[in-house]
């Protein structure tokens, strides 16, 4: 194999890259980020990985987690509680929710500590800071696709059947990402300044899940409250992941009053983390 | 204009005091701060914060196909200014210009992640320090090579020998191409073989046209490698010249506020016997010339005594003890200790007589010189170890010319000895 060593000279006048004090305002640096994809790849590669390689039980956790928690609604709310599931078999109408919360909590306390836990490299490489939080909300996707597959078998299994809705689906994917990393910007900014944000995360993501239709129907919040309730993001996208597979639920006023959110907290926490950017490597 | 590669512009870097634990505030303290003292707060008046200049105003401009090396003590601002250059990290003020594209190596290994094989980990490695996968695609086999690795290829690093990681490490990092290539103090690990193919890569790395920007405490390494050198302390540029040796010597002996520590005067008329006066005690060059408190260890210097004699008297002796940091006699000497037609002539009156200490005798570290008296089988004058006038001089550097052998060895000396086929 022959070495060309081509080095190339960037002739009179402008240089390649100009350093100056960061002012106001930092640009997005989107060229930046294109630049550096293979790098986001790799690092979400590594995370899944890795994540599989160290358990023993593998991939059969992405299954498992949420199954047991679905076994466990269906019991104390389902049977004991007996809250009303829009008329669907309670462990597939739990479950449909479940996939995308888990998916948002896991990514979201992922990116959260995400920063902090690539120390190294932020105080030793130069790469745009942005990848570091969108790789930690891939993986999520992974576990999401498996139990895809077992929520598939259930429709199935439970006879629901499929509409064109379904290809909205992917929109309200999305929803969840966005939201998982909007809030994982945030915190995972905040965690290198303040590191007790991590004692934070858990507490947040439990009460989050309360809050959140999960174990229980949307229908349950009194009509006159629906609007103020899609003030929860997740409350927007768990709604339009029934509305798409199961048939139940609305998609009005609540999931564009959440689409509004996710936008703002997506625009407010990209905005944050490139003010912040500057000082990741002196203060981490 | 177009053979510029970096040009740096008054540039400037501001740190908190206290560093990382300084900032690192848990959410809690900064509420309290808000309750405490509301006022002050909302006023935007927080508790004040300490701030020094770890980059002090620094300019420069190194030509396309440079090498050059940085110098200055701990502390002085060398990896931040490489941080800077890197991108890492933002000035505070000033303003750089890189006609290239750079690399930079602040570690070996950095983003290596044990639980991965050498294979993996070559691939997230090099992407991390900027190459593109066919980059490395291409360059595996030589990678691989040069690591010497090739049979643990698959093994998770976890289970490699430091030595092994390093060298894996050490190789990914040298295929890079950059225009600019960065490197702080990374050839500090590794044992002398690794050190010396490292530096081997360095050198082919300049000779290929790169530019290159290498920080180290090894001054055999900068003179070896590097077309000029810059000297930083405490932020500022100090010097940068392509007289690398000179700039080394200002550096190690460049300090004038401690140069009195080589000379002793008897400025207080204190250590008078019947006999003999001390007059002075000091370390100089050839020509006479003060030393400064540190040297390195490749050049001979001399022990100068002065003194005054009341009387003539045969068995008068005076020489120096020297003693190693920790406390340690290396040797004594006199005046008398040849045959006698090659002692100096003492008579009465004042006399001046010196020694040479030759270059590589001596070990690195910090050496107590004190000098001792006597007459002859009688009584001491000044007796060694009872707080005698004496000077401090330090040795570092320039232990050998071995490539092999640059740091402190074990041992009171370090005398390069020659050895040969027999
Ligand atoms: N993130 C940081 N926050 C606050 N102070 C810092 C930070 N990083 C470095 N410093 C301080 O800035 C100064 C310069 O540090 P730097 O690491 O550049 O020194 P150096 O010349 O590389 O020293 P050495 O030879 O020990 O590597 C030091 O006083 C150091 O404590
Ligand atoms: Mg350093």
């Amino acid at each position: 194999m022959t070495n060309k060593n081509v080095i190339t000279t960037y002739s009179a006048g402008e240089p390649l890259i100009t350093i100056k004090p960061q002012q106001g305002w930092a640009a997005l640096e989107l060229g930046d980020l294109w630049r550096y994809r293979e790098l986001l790849f790799l690092l979400t590669w590594r995370d899944i990985k890795v994540r599989y390689a160290q358990t023993v039980l593998g991939a059969s956790w992405a299954v498992l987690q949420p199954l047991l928690t679905m076994a466990i609604f269906s019991v104390i709310f389902g049977q004991l509680a007996k809250l009303p599931s829009d008329g669907i078999p309670y462990p597939i109408f739990t479950f449909t929710a479940l996939l995308p919360w888990q998916l948002f909590a896991f990514s979201l306390t992922n990116s959260s500590q995400s920063l902090v836990g690539s120390q190294n490299l932020v105080s030793k490489v130069y790469f745009p800071r942005l990848i570091i939080p969108i790789a930690s909300v891939l993986p999520g996707l992974v576990d999401f696709a498996i139990s895809f597959l077992v929520l598939t078998g259930m429709l199935v299994y439970y006879q629901i059947p499929l509409t064109t809705r379904i290809l909205s689906l992917p929109l309200f994917l999305l929803l969840a990402v966005m939201s998982a990393l909007a809030v994982g910007l945030w915190l995972s900014a905040l965690n290198v300044k303040y590191r007790d944000i991590r004692y934070v995360v858990p507490f947040m993501t439990l009460f989050w899940q309360y809050a959140t239709p999960v174990a229980y129907s949307a229908s349950l919040i009194p009509e006159k409250w629906r609007l103020l309730y899609g003030l929860n993001p997740m409350t927007g996208v768990v709604e339009g992941f029934r509305w798409a597979l199961l048939g139940s639920g609305k998609v009005d006023g609540l999931v564009w009053i959440s689409i509004v959110i996710i936008a703002f907290l997506f625009i407010s926490g990209l905005t944050y983390f490139k003010r912040t950017e500057a000082t990741f490597a002196d203060v981490i | 204009m177009s053979d510029i590669a970096i040009r740096v512009e008054n540039l400037s870097k501001e740190y908190r005091i206290g560093g990382k634990q300084a900032v690192n505030r848990t959410f809690r303290e900064t509420l309290l701060d808000s309750f405490s003292s509301p006022i002050r707060w909302m006023r935007g008046e927080r508790k004040p914060i300490e701030t020094f200049w770890a980059l002090n105003d620094i300019s420069f401009e190194i030509k396309q196909g440079e090498a050059v090396g940085i110098i200055g003590r701990n502390g002085a601002g060398k990896s931040t200014l490489l941080k800077v250059l890197s991108r890492i990290t933002k000035p505070t003020k000033g303003r750089v210009d890189l006609y290239g594209r750079v690399a930079s190596l602040l570690e070996v290994g950095t983003g290596f992640h044990s639980e991965l094989s050498g294979r993996d980990n070559i691939y997230l490695n090099g992407a991390i320090l900027g190459m593109s996968r066919r980059e490395i695609g291409g360059k595996f086999d030589e990678i691989v090579d040069f690591s010497g690795v090739e049979k643990f290829l698959d093994t998770p690093v976890k289970h490699y020998s430091s030595g092994m990681y390093v060298r894996l490490a050490f190789a990914v990092a040298a295929h890079l191409e950059p225009e600019i290539l960065v490197v702080d103090e990374v050839l500090a690990v590794g044992d002398a073989e690794f050190q010396k193919k490292c530096l081997g890569k360095m050198g082919d790395v300049a000779k290929q046209g790169r530019t290159v920007l290498f920080v180290s405490h090894n001054m055999n390494a900068i003179e070896q490698l590097c077309k000029s050198c810059i000297h930083i302390n405490h932020g500022r540029l100090i010097n940068f010249s392509s007289d690398i040796h000179s700039v080394i010597v200002d550096y190690l002996f460049g300090d004038p506020s401690e140069k009195s520590s080589t000379i002793w005067i008897n400025s207080e008329n204190s250590y008078i016997s019947k006999i003999f006066k001390p007059i002075s005690l000091a370390l100089t060059d050839e020509s006479g010339n003060l030393l400064p408190s540190t040297i390195p260890n490749n050049s001979d210097f001399y022990v100068a005594i002065e003194g005054e004699l009341a009387f003539k008297d045969p068995a008068f002796t005076v020489g120096y003890a020297i003693y190693s940091e920790d406390g340690a006699l290396l040797y004594w000497t006199y005046n008398i200790d040849t045959t006698e037609d090659l002692w100096p002539l003492l008579n009465e009156g004042k006399f001046k007589i010196r020694s040479k200490i030759p270059h590589r005798f001596l070990n690195e570290g910090v050496h107590k010189i004190e000098m001792i008296a006597s007459l002859h089988f009688r009584e001491w004058l000044l007796e060694p170890g009872h707080n005698n006038p004496s000077v401090l001089l330090t040795i570092h550097g320039g232990l050998s010319d071995s490539p092999l052998w640059f740091i402190r060895r074990p041992g009171l000396l370090a005398p390069v000895l020659k050895w040969e086929n027999w």
